[in-house]
């Protein structure tokens, strides 16, 4: 499988009032045609990996890396202008929560068109032609209608699953899906998920899935990097997880319920300051 | 960063504001003022501000050493409309002969008092309003706000004119028209704060302690809307200063032969053409002090509440 | 749709019925007890104040008997509501009574003079929104550079200085020195015959009627005292926009708008500030609200023949009927405008329209 993307050593700092944050402090792993899940708690930097790969993160931070590669292209000394055209059209993100995420003023199709209509040139009636049918492709029904409705107007498994449209509509190779269902009811996550996963497989995307949940990614992807405070501090196979190596990763296991064994009190995660060297 | 509450080594006064365990209350205000202080100190122009302020204060305090001539009594024969710089009146004389500078000095006082009064009126007639009404809520609340909001909806200048013209000229009147006109944003930003304070838990614990609604209002919920109203207060003196030499330049305000600064831009309005600093000086003088002023709310805000500045 | 979903809409559908229905009255409620309200005060300030307050529309140099008919037909021996009534009445229906020093109705006075102001105030809004809400933008995207500092020292001297002072000066500069602009009034004499105004909005007048010497004057006149008013119409607007897109450009979706391979400038122009908008709308109509009042003060200094002149002349000729039915034609569009850009807002954000 031939590799799409490498990142050796990114590192992510922003400058603050009260010092320098490093939020990502030496990040390496390559992706192919594969899902990868990056795991991490609030503040172990696995958004802010995301983010540095797509471009998208905030001007006063500082980003560097030995090498930041998609495809060929360094990602480090391409001009803006190439990095946005790379954006949407084959590198793709997906944001957490709809209500946020989606413009409040402008409609869902206008927003999916919007994206299509930066990346080809297409005539306005085919490129509306195209949203409906993406629409369709993440199973809206009545997509017709969904079309002309504002992003308020829609449930939160609808908003999200019309996010998954627009970022996905320009074909885009890689996908960096940013905590794509934590914003969801459990029931509506696994319905998106599903449409993910045969979105992905379909267009044989390569896939990062970040998230904090340890059992949805192991369940989802193929390869799981365990990231704690900006570093990674174990890497291995999805279907590899019980013989997890790492101290917080076999923390992470042993905190979670399971049905039949009853677990009381529930372990909880004895952190060692070494972890964060 | 020490996770011991018994400190054996002697801190630095700065540590000591600066801990978060502060041993007593009196700590934890001194430590809430001094970070405060830090953010507010951090920002140039609200200390430029600042600055502005406590000059304009020292001046109305010692206007009588200050000032090198008297602000009323002119000398009509010999001195008047001199151009600044001229022997003896830095900023020049207006067309009764009397020294500029000196007429600035002490009408500084009248400034000085208006914004005053106007504070001492309006801010707590809206606290009290505001508070009231956010707490008592029903149709307490209802009436109260419908009566705010159709003061809001005044136009403030024309109202105070209107309501001077009734009442006659007079600085007096002036700052009671601008006072009445002035209290309606305090009520909305006190009822806001009370909103948000009314269901917290130390609210309903000192109502199960037996305090009764007054008590309740006026020691637990006023004090929280405190720091919003200062904030605004300050950046309102601005406009209040404004409003007021409007209604001096109108005639509305101080009488003759009072230094007020708006009354002397209209009087020194006829010469504008050659002896344009009898109009001018006064403007100046008007556009600082209301600058200051605005610097400092916007710097009082900024400090005081740091999601506004949105870094 | 589900089925589930289908009835959703279907109650949501019934519940916007029964809110509009609601909104509608609430708003009605509003104006009416606003503009009571505005009546009450100036009621108060008209009748309940002065000692005399029949003296005070006559002045103190009317015979005996005139003052004792005035206060017949003015209802004063009557009781207090009752008067109020018929104060209430007779503002309704436009009778503001006569004025002491023109002896024409106040509101044919009113009539005349109005749209000298609204020219000014118009003007001034449009020269204050088109270089305010850029230079906003311009401060917000660059955030903390120069351009921004600057932005922001413009906008702060705009509403720290007395705007009736800067036209004093302005006049000195560029009348008196310059003599790049026409002073006194709207129009010079030497047109007052040959042009018949229409709307009373002079601009507008000559444009529509082709005379362009005309217009070249009326424009002339008019530049200076609706710059100054723009630059304090400016000041607001550039802050209040700054703030907003400030406050957008934070949001999640602009980041997700970047991810999509947008253009900056699309970025800003057509999500950031569409979304700004909405509140700024509303800026901008309280600022031209803002700008009538202040109207009252520059027009004295330009001697603008607007409703503001017509305030302060009466106010010196202690015409009392006069500066109240002023008082009460401002206060009136004041709450208007007010009234008005609150529903421009709920209209324009999709997302109250919904509730």
């Amino acid at each position: 499988m031939s590799t799409m993307l490498t990142v050796d050593d990114l590192r992510v700092s922003f400058p603050t009032r009260t010092g320098l944050i490093e939020a990502v402090r030496g990040v390496s792993f390559t992706l192919g045609r594969e899902r990868l899940g990056i795991v991490g708690e609030s503040g172990s930097g696995k958004s802010q990996t995301g983010r540095a790969i797509m471009g998208l993160t905030p001007a006063h931070a500082k980003v560097s890396a030995s090498k930041l590669n998609f495809d060929g292209i360094d990602l480090l000394t391409a001009p803006a202008k190439v990095r946005r055209s790379l954006r949407g059209s084959r590198i793709a993100m997906i944001l957490q929560d709809p209500k946020y995420s989606l413009n409040p003023v402008m409609s869902i199709g206008r927003q999916i068109v919007e994206t299509l209509r930066t990346h080809e040139n297409v005539g306005k009636r085919e490129a509306r032609d195209r949203a409906i049918a993406m629409l369709e492709a993440v199973q809206i029904r009545d997509a017709g209608r969904v079309y002309d409705l504002h992003p308020h107007e829609v449930s939160g498994g609808m908003g999200q699953r019309a996010m998954i449209a627009m970022m996905l509509i320009a074909g885009p190779e890689l996908l960096v899906a940013d905590e794509p269902t934590s914003a969801l009811d459990v029931t509506v996550q696994l319905e998106v998920l599903g449409i993910l996963d045969k979105l992905v497989s379909e267009r044989g995307m390569g896939l990062i899935f970040i998230s904090h949940d340890l059992r949805l990614v192991s369940s989802f992807c193929d390869r799981v990097i365990v990231m704690y405070a900006g570093k990674i501090v174990e890497e291995l196979a999805a279907s590899d997880l019980g013989n997890a190596k790492h101290p917080y990763t076999q923390g992470l296991l042993n905190c979670m319920p399971t049905l039949g064994t009853n677990r009381h009190p529930l372990p909880v995660l004895d952190r060692q300051p070494e972890w964060a060297l | 960063m020490s996770q011991s509450s018994l400190q054996t080594v002697p801190m630095t006064r700065r540590e000591w504001l600066m801990s978060d365990r502060p041993q007593s209350r009196l700590q934890a205000r001194l430590g809430r003022a001094y970070m405060t202080w830090q953010r507010f100190s951090a920002n140039k122009l609200a200390v430029a501000g600042l600055c502005i302020i406590l000059l304009l204060i020292l001046i109305a305090i010692f206007a009588d050493v200050l000032a090198p001539h008297s602000p009323v009594i002119g000398n009509l024969g010999g001195a008047r409309l001199l151009p600044p710089g001229s022997e003896g009146y830095l900023l020049g004389t207006d067309d009764q002969g009397r020294d500029i500078l000196s007429r600035l000095l002490h009408g500084s006082r009248l400034t000085l008092l208006v914004i005053v009064l106007v504070a001492i009126i309006a801010a707590p007639i809206g606290l009290l309003v505001g508070a009231v009404s956010g707490y008592a809520g029903g149709w307490v609340d209802a009436v109260l706000m419908r009566i705010t909001d159709i003061f809001l909806a005044f136009p403030k200048l024309v109202l105070a004119l209107a309501f001077v013209a009734a009442m006659g000229p007079g600085i007096e009147n002036a700052i009671l028209a601008i006072a009445i006109t002035s209290w309606p944003p305090y009520a909305r930003i006190a009822r806001a704060e009370t909103l948000s304070v009314r269901n917290s838990d130390y609210i309903a614990a000192v109502r199960l302690m037996g305090a009764s609604p007054f008590r309740i209002v006026l020691r637990h919920v006023m004090p929280m809307c405190v720091s919003s109203l200062i904030v605004r207060v300050t950046l309102d003196m601005a406009g209040i200063i404004l409003t007021a030499a409007g209604l001096g330049f109108l005639g509305l305000g101080a009488q003759p032969p009072l230094p007020e600064w708006g009354a002397m831009i209209a009087s020194g309005r006829r010469f504008i053409l050659d002896q344009w600093w009898v109009a001018t000086m006064p403007g100046i003088a008007i556009l600082i002090v209301s600058l200051g002023f605005n610097l400092l709310g916007d710097g009082l805000r900024d400090a005081l509440d740091p999601r506004e500045s949105g870094q | 749709m589900t089925i589930p979903e289908t009835t959703q809409l279907a109650g949501r559908k019934r519940a916007r019925a029964n809110g509009w229905a609601k909104s509608v009255l609430r708003f009605l409620v509003i104006i009416v007890t606003t503009y009571l309200g505005l009546l009450a005060v100036t009621f108060f300030i008209g009748r309940v104040i002065p000692i005399d307050p029949v003296l005070a529309v006559l002045g103190d140099r009317a015979p005996a008997h005139v003052v004792e008919r005035t206060r017949e037909l003015m209802g004063f021996n009557k009781p207090l509501y009752v008067q109020f009534y018929l104060y209430v009445r007779d503002a309704l229906t436009g009778n503001f009574g006569t004025s002491v020093l023109t002896t024409n109705p106040v509101m044919a006075d009113i009539r005349r003079v109005f749209p000298a102001t609204l020219e000014l105030a118009t003007f001034g809004t449009i020269i204050g929104s088109l270089i305010g809400v850029p230079l906003g933008v311009l401060a917000a995207v660059k955030r903390g550079s120069i351009a921004d500092q600057i932005v922001r020292v413009v906008g702060l001297v705009g509403y720290s200085v007395p705007i009736f002072w800067l036209a004093l000066l302005s006049l000195l500069l560029f009348y008196a020195k310059l003599r790049w602009v026409a002073f006194p009034g709207r129009i010079d004499i030497v047109y007052e015959y040959s042009f018949t105004p229409v709307t009373g909005l002079y601009l507008l007048d000559s444009f529509w009627q082709g005379q362009w010497d005309v217009f070249r004057d009326v424009f002339r006149h008019i530049i200076l005292p609706a710059s100054l008013l723009g630059y304090f119409s400016l000041a607001y607007i550039s802050r209040m926009t700054r703030s907003f897109m400030l406050n957008e450009l934070g949001q999640e979706y602009i980041v997700a708008a970047r991810a999509k391979g947008l253009s900056e400038t699309r970025i800003i122009w057509g999500h950031a500030l569409r979304n700004a908008a909405v509140p700024l709308v509303t800026v901008i109509a309280l600022s031209y609200a803002g700008l009538l009042e202040g109207s009252v003060l520059t027009e004295t200094v330009f001697a603008w023949p607007g409703l503001g002149l017509y305030i302060t002349n009466s106010l010196q000729n202690a015409d009392m009927n006069a500066v109240l039915g002023g008082t009460i034609v401002i206060g009136s569009v004041f709450i208007a405008i007010n009234i008005l850009s609150d529903l421009l807002y709920r209209t324009l954000d999709p997302r109250t329209r919904a509730r």
